[in-house]
C-alpha cells in the first residue's frame, strides 16, 4: 500500500499555546482516515497546516513523498490537496455553478467557459445538487452549502480531499446521505482524510483513524483497535470535565 | 442577460464615437465640465476595477494621479508627448508595484491608511526634492494642447479603459478577483495565487490613474505637490465609485456625472463649506446607498424575493461521541 500523504515532527504554536505538537502520521492512498479527537486537540490546525493554511514551526508534511511543508496554500491545492472548512464557506454572491467553476478554473489543468459550466453542473449533480445550479450559494440550505462546498474541492480533482467535520450538523437522513456520497467517492478512488466527531459514521467510513489529544498524536491504527485504546478513551473521559 | 460580446463593443464603440463630438457643440464651460467628467469617469471606473472586486478602500488615487501630472510637468517640454506619455506609464507602473507589494498583504483598515499615508509620503519627498535639489517650489506646463485635445485623449483612455475593464470581466482573472473578493482564504484554497492577482489589477488601475494625471496635467498651466498630490481628489474618486456602485464596470459613471455636477456647483457657490459638504455627502452615500445606484438598480429590477437561508444550524454539533 503507498503513503500519499506522511506528516512528521509537525508541530505549530500561537503564542504560548502548543495547539499541535510533534504530530507524525500517515495517510495511505485509497483510504479514508479519520481524525478524531476532543475539541480543541488541534484537528483543524493540522488541517491548516496540511493545506497550507498555517505554516508549521517544525516538521515536514509530504505528499507522494514530495516535501510540501509551509509551500503557499494556492500551490498545494493545485498540487492536488482539497479542502472543505469547519464552519462552512461558499461564495455568497455567486450561484452554485460559479462557486463549483472557482474549484476548476485554477487548478493544475484548468477548465473555464462551457467545458467549465458542463463539468460544473456534473459535480453539483453528483453531490445531490442537481438543478441548482443557478441558485445563489446565499440561498442554499446548511446543507447545500455543505454539499456545494464539497463540489467545488472534488472540482480540484484532488488527490487527497481534507474534511473538516463535514458531516456535523445534518440531521439523521442527511446523514445517511453524506456518508453514501463520502463512500461512493472513495470507491472512486480518492484518499480521504476526515475530522469527525459522529461516531456512527467514522465508523462506517474510516479504514483507519488517527486521534490527537492537546495537540499530540496519542493513537493511530486502524477503526476498531484504535477505538478500544486506552489512550483515546482516556483522552475523550478527560474531555467530559470541560 | 449576458449579450454578446460583438454586440456589446460594437454599442460602447457607437457611445463614444458620438461623444467624441461635444467639442464641436459644447461651449468653454461646457468643455471644462466634459473634461472634470471624463476625468472622474476614469479614476472612479479604474478605482473599481480593482477595489470592487477586492473590496480595499484605496485612497492612494492621486499618487498615481500626481506622478503622471509631475513626469509631464519635468519632460512635457524637452521630449515628444508619446515618449513623456510613454514615461508616465513606466513610473506609475513601478510605483504601482512596488506600493502593491507592500500594502496588498495588509487587510481592511491598514490598507486605507498605508494608502493614505503613502500619497502623503510621495508628496512630501515631490515637495522635497524639488526645493532641496532643483530649487524650485512649481513648475509650469506649457504645452501645445487646448481643451479638445486633453478631452478626446480622457475619452480614449476611458474607451479603453472600458474595453479592458469588459474584457477582465469575462476572463479567468476577473473571476479570480471575484473569488477573492468573496472569500480569500477560499480563493488561495482552489488555487488562485491572491497576491498576483490582486497585484495585477491594482498595477493596472493605477496605470489608468498615472496616464489621467499625465493628460491632465496641462490644463493647470502651473504645478506643485500641493496641486497634484491633493488628496481631495482620492476622496472625490472613491465618493463617486461608491455613489455608482463599484459591482458593474460601468457603476461608477452613475456616480461620477451626478457628483461632478453637484461638486463644481457646491465649488462655485460655497467654496468655504465645500470639505464640510463633501463629508456629509459620502456619509449619506454608505449610509443610505451601500451598494450604489448600480446596485439599488440591479435590487429593484430582481423582482422573485428569496427564500430565507437556513443559518441556525452553523454551529457544528458536539453530539454523538465515543
Ligand atoms: N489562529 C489561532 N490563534 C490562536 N489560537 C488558535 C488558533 N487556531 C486554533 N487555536 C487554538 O489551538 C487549539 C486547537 O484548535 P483547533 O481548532 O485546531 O482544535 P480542533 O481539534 O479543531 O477543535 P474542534 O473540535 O473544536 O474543532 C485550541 O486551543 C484553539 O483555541
Ligand atoms: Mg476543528
Amino acid at each position: 500500500m503507498t503513503t500519499l500523504l506522511q506528516v512528521s515532527g509537525l508541530t505549530k504554536r500561537f503564542g504560548g499555546l502548543t495547539a499541535v505538537r510533534e504530530a507524525g502520521f500517515t495517510v495511505a492512498a485509497g483510504e479514508v482516515t479519520g481524525l478524531l479527537g476532543p475539541n480543541g486537540s488541534g484537528k483543524t490546525t493540522m488541517m491548516n497546516l496540511i493545506s497550507g493554511n498555517l505554516k508549521p514551526d517544525a516538521g515536514t508534511v509530504r505528499l507522494v513523498g514530495k516535501d510540501i511543508t509551509g509551500r503557499r496554500p494556492h500551490l498545494i491545492a493545485r498540487g492536488g490537496i482539497a479542502r472543505t472548512f469547519q464552519l462552512v464557506r461558499v461564495i455568497n454572491d455567486m450561484t452554485a455553478r460559479e462557486n463549483v467553476v472557482a474549484g476548476l478554473a485554477f487548478r493544475d489543468r484548468p477548465l473555464w467557459g462551457q467545458a467549465a459550466a458542463n463539468e460544473a453542473d456534473r459535480l453539483l449533480e453528483r453531490v445531490g445538487l442537481g438543478g441548482r445550479a443557478e441558485a445563489q450559494a446565499a440561498e442554499l440550505t446548511y446543507v447545500d452549502q455543505k454539499r456545494l462546498e464539497l463540489a467545488r474541492a472534488l472540482a480540484l480533482s484532488p488527490r487527497l480531499l481534507l474534511l473538516d467535520e463535514w458531516l456535523a450538523g445534518l440531521n439523521a437522513s442527511e446523514l445517511d446521505g453524506g456518508i453514501a456520497l463520502i463512500r461512493s467517492l472513495s470507491q472512486e478512488g480518492v484518499t480521504v482524510l476526515m475530522v469527525e466527531h459522529v461516531m456512527s459514521a467514522i465508523r462506517q467510513l474510516c479504514e483507519r483513524c488517527v486521534v490527537m489529544n492537546a495537540g499530540a498524536i496519542v493513537a493511530e491504527g486502524e477503526t476498531t483497535a484504535v477505538m478500544s485504546d486506552p489512550a483515546v478513551i482516556a483522552a475523550y473521559l478527560g474531555e467530559e470535565d470541560d | 442577460m449576458t449579450a454578446r460580446p460583438a454586440l456589446v463593443i460594437a454599442a460602447g464603440a457607437a457611445v463614444f464615437a458620438a461623444l467624441a463630438l461635444v467639442p464641436f457643440v459644447a461651449d468653454g464651460y461646457g468643455m471644462s465640465l466634459a473634461i472634470a467628467i471624463a476625468n472622474y469617469a476614469i479614476l472612479a471606473t479604474a478605482w473599481a476595477l480593482f477595489s470592487g472586486p477586492t473590496r480595499y478602500i484605496s485612497l492612494a488615487t492621486v499618487a498615481f494621479f500626481g506622478v503622471g501630472a509631475y513626469t509631464v510637468a519635468v519632460l512635457g517640454e524637452v521630449l515628444p508627448w508619446p515618449i513623456v506619455v510613454l514615461a508616465a506609464a513606466v513610473n506609475g507602473t513601478l510605483l504601482a508595484f512596488v506600493v502593491g507589494l507592500s500594502t496588498l498583504r495588509l487587510a481592511g483598515i491598514y490598507f486605507v491608511i498605508f494608502s493614505f499615508g503613502l500619497t502623503e509620503l510621495i508628496r512630501q519627498v515631490v515637495t522635497w526634492y524639488e526645493v532641496k535639489v532643483t530649487n524650485t517650489v512649481g513648475r509650469y506646463v506649457f504645452l501645445d494642447t487646448d481643451q479638445s485635445m486633453i478631452y478626446w485623449q480622457l475619452l480614449g483612455l476611458a474607451a479603453i479603459l472600458y474595453l479592458t475593464g469588459y474584457l477582465i470581466g469575462r476572463s479567468r482573472l476577473g473571476f479570480a478577483l471575484r473569488v477573492i473578493g468573496g472569500d480569500e482564504t477560499v480563493a488561495r484554497h482552489v488555487g488562485i495565487d491572491t497576491t498576483r492577482a490582486k497585484l495585477m489589477l491594482f498595477v493596472l488601475s493605477a496605470l489608468f490613474m498615472t496616464l489621467t494625471g499625465a493628460i491632465m496635467a496641462p490644463r493647470w498651466t502651473y504645478i506643485d505637490p500641493a496641486i497634484a498630490f491633493n488628496p481631495q481628489i482620492s476622496f472625490q474618486t472613491v465618493i463617486m465609485a461608491l455613489l455608482g456602485g463599484v459591482q458593474r464596470l460601468w457603476g461608477p459613471l452613475l456616480g461620477v456625472i451626478p457628483l461632478t455636477l453637484l461638486f463644481d456647483w457646491l465649488n462655485a457657490n460655497f467654496p468655504n463649506h465645500y470639505l464640510l459638504i463633501l463629508g456629509i455627502v459620502f456619509m449619506l452615500i454608505v449610509y443610505l446607498l451601500p451598494q450604489g445606484v448600480a446596485g439599488a438598480i440591479g435590487k429593484l429590477s430582481r423582482s422573485r424575493t428569496k427564500p430565507e437561508p437556513e443559518t441556525d444550524r452553523k454551529a457544528h454539533s458536539a453530539e454523538a461521541r465515543p
